[in-house]
């Protein structure tokens, strides 16, 4: 924690939220919250059956511990649900779509009215604001723009900060050290393995990221760790903020971290956060770890009643250095289900099922292997020859192997390095087989 | 006359050769040719073997994928222009040759190649009314 830093970051107009007194703040999130639950309650039939099965109504949210009565969303849900059956606005109000990696071939698709796209643009520029961000400043965005929620959500941010945003997307590095260097990026923004790799490339290329004009960076989309951050931040000479967010809840700006670097600083305002055992759905006390369940309270297009985010976190108790009065959660590291995030990108271990399935018609035994190359993540998949997929042609082998590939980065969203295998290399487990070798050090 | 070769997928590391070697040379089979086709990732063993039935429950038993496909086992004159002998025969046809390899065994100035055609019945009738003389299994 480094409170000397204090002096050089004075507050930001649009944070003045952040400092809101705790009882006004739970007023506001209490009134949110009952009209939330009304809104979804009344335009999403899945939430209404699931609410009469309790026996429940909206009026019977009396206070913010009521919420605990509520039924959880989850992933499967967006699923089951999809494309759009959880939208509580008809499409004509719908102005953008995004989308992201769902448990199987379909992704899960989030939607936002103008006024959603709005708020999104206050909470983000809150968000960065927390992190120093402001006026004057330039921000190098490497986050892709597209139907993922990173892009696009810094890009709207910033601007309403009044920052310059070079929109340069994801990809093609050596453009990115040129750009950074040349347009004089004062901050940046990317998945913490991004930069890792940029890091890289910049010190083969002879560049010294200490030396431009870079001053920080906020960084998410997958968890990383303090090791990271200490890596990160030596190389490069920033302080490197973790900035939390997800697509179903909103894109990037559920929670971010202040200059203190200790804790994510939740936006309470617009976003109700618990902390429940995994197992059980029990609702646990501060400090505790447990899974980080959200509710949404200001969003239009796609609200989420207690959204399982999977991710294992806890809340903090006692007041930031920072003086905000938001509540914090710790830095997410891991998550409650098979989950995998690979370059920011969300991966289920059902998904190369699927594929291998749809490809194959059976299931032949393959396994998951998690690499980090020059700091970029590398997923090998090894698949075990069949006599199915065998032939004495080279080219047939190849050929196969380049269609498994293909298909996988259709679903996945990522590019995967497939490897055949001997049969009964790929060791034999007794009960739930092990599929996911993880042997990236964090 | 065809010939049935096996087939084996082997991964391209040290070693990897040995295991299906044994298995053939405990049940007491020769390997009569063999071609390694390899990738940077994985190799193809192809085997011609003297009882391919029983090769075939041999290694498929020791865990192996084998597959059998038909070639030909061409005989050549064992002299510069041989292999241009059965290539011009295949000259103006849509046959392919997917891979060939010598047979090490020779007889009087002749040498055998076994060739994997894409269309090996086709192959067949063409090297015959090009006069070329086929070898069958047992011959081998």
């Amino acid at each position: 924690m480094t409170t000397s830093k204090t002096a050089v970051i004075p507050p930001h107009p649009v944070s003045a939220l952040d400092y809101m007194p705790q009882t006004e703040l739970k007023r506001l999130q209490l009134h949110r919250l009952q009209a939330v639950v009304k809104r979804t309650w009344e335009r999403v039939p899945l939430f209404r059956t699931r609410l009469n099965e309790r026996g429940l109504a909206p009026e019977d949210i009396q206070s913010l511990s009521d919420a605990a009565k509520l039924p959880f969303t989850v992933k499967t849900d967006l699923r089951d649900t999809y494309p759009f059956g959880l939208f509580a606005s008809p499409m004509e109000d719908v102005v953008r779509l995004h989308a992201s990696s769902g448990t199987t071939g379909k992704p899960i698709v989030v939607a936002y009215t103008q006024a959603d796209l709005d708020t999104w643009a206050g909470i983000m520029a809150r968000a960065m604001a927390c992190c120093g961000l402001h006026k004057g400043d330039i921000l190098q965005n490497c986050f892709g723009y597209g139907l993922f929620t990173g892009g696009l959500g810094y890009h709207y941010g910033a601007e309403r900060l009044g920052a310059t945003v070079i929109p340069i997307s994801g990809g093609n590095t050596d453009r990115q050290i040129m750009i950074l260097s040349d347009f004089g990026a004062t901050a940046i923004c990317c998945t913490p393995t991004y930069l890792l790799h940029l890091i890289d490339r910049a010190e083969s290329l002879g560049v010294d990221l200490r030396k431009l004009r870079l001053r920080f960076g906020m960084f998410g989309a997958e968890p990383w760790t303090e090791s990271m951050r200490r890596r990160m931040e030596a190389a490069t000479g920033i302080k490197a903020y973790d900035l939390y967010g997800l697509s179903e809840i909103i894109g990037p700006g559920v929670s971010v971290e202040c200059y203190c670097q200790d804790g994510l600083h939740i936006l309470d305002d617009h976003f109700y956060a618990e902390i429940i055992d995994p197992e059980s759905g029990e609702v646990l006390p501060e400090e505790a770890e447990g899974e980080l369940v959200i509710t949404t309270l200001s969003k239009e297009a796609f609200p989420m009643i207690r959204y399982r985010t999977r991710d294992i976190t806890a809340l903090m108790s006692g007041p930031c250095p920072c003086g905000r009065t938001l509540s914090r959660m710790r830095r997410v590291y891991r998550r409650s289900d098979d989950m995998l995030i690979i370059r920011g990108v969300n991966v289920f271990p059902s998904q190369v099922e699927s594929v291998l399935l749809d490809m194959e018609g059976t299931l032949p035994h393959y396994q998951i292997i998690l690499t980090r190359e020059h700091g970029l993540d590398q997923m090998d998949v090894q698949v075990e020859v069949t006599a199915q997929m065998f032939s004495d042609s080279v080219r047939a082998i190849e050929a196969l192997r380049e269609r498994l590939a293909n298909a996988m980065e259709r679903v996945l969203q990522v590019r995967v390095r497939i490897t055949l295998v001997e049969p009964r290399t790929i060791q034999r487990s007794e009960g739930k087989a092990k599929r996911v070798f993880d042997r990236r050090s964090l | 006359m065809k010939i049935t070769q096996l087939c084996i997928f082997a991964e391209n590391k040290p070693g990897h050769m040995m295991a299906p070697c044994r298995l053939l040379a405990e049940a007491g089979l020769n390997i009569r040719a063999l071609l390694l086709a390899d990738t940077q990732r994985f190799g193809i063993m192809r085997l011609i073997v003297s009882d391919w039935q029983k090769a075939v429950k041999v290694l498929e038993a020791g865990g192996f994928v084998v597959k059998t496909m038909d070639v030909l086992a061409v005989e050549v004159p064992d002299q510069p222009g041989g292999l241009a002998i059965v290539l011009a025969a295949l000259e103006n046809t849509a046959i392919n040759i997917e891979y060939m390899y010598a047979f090490p065994f020779g007889r009087q100035g002749k040498a055998v190649l076994i060739f994997r055609f894409d269309d090996t019945d086709a192959a067949m009738q063409r090297l015959r009314s090009a006069g070329i003389n086929l070898i069958g299994g047992e011959e081998l």
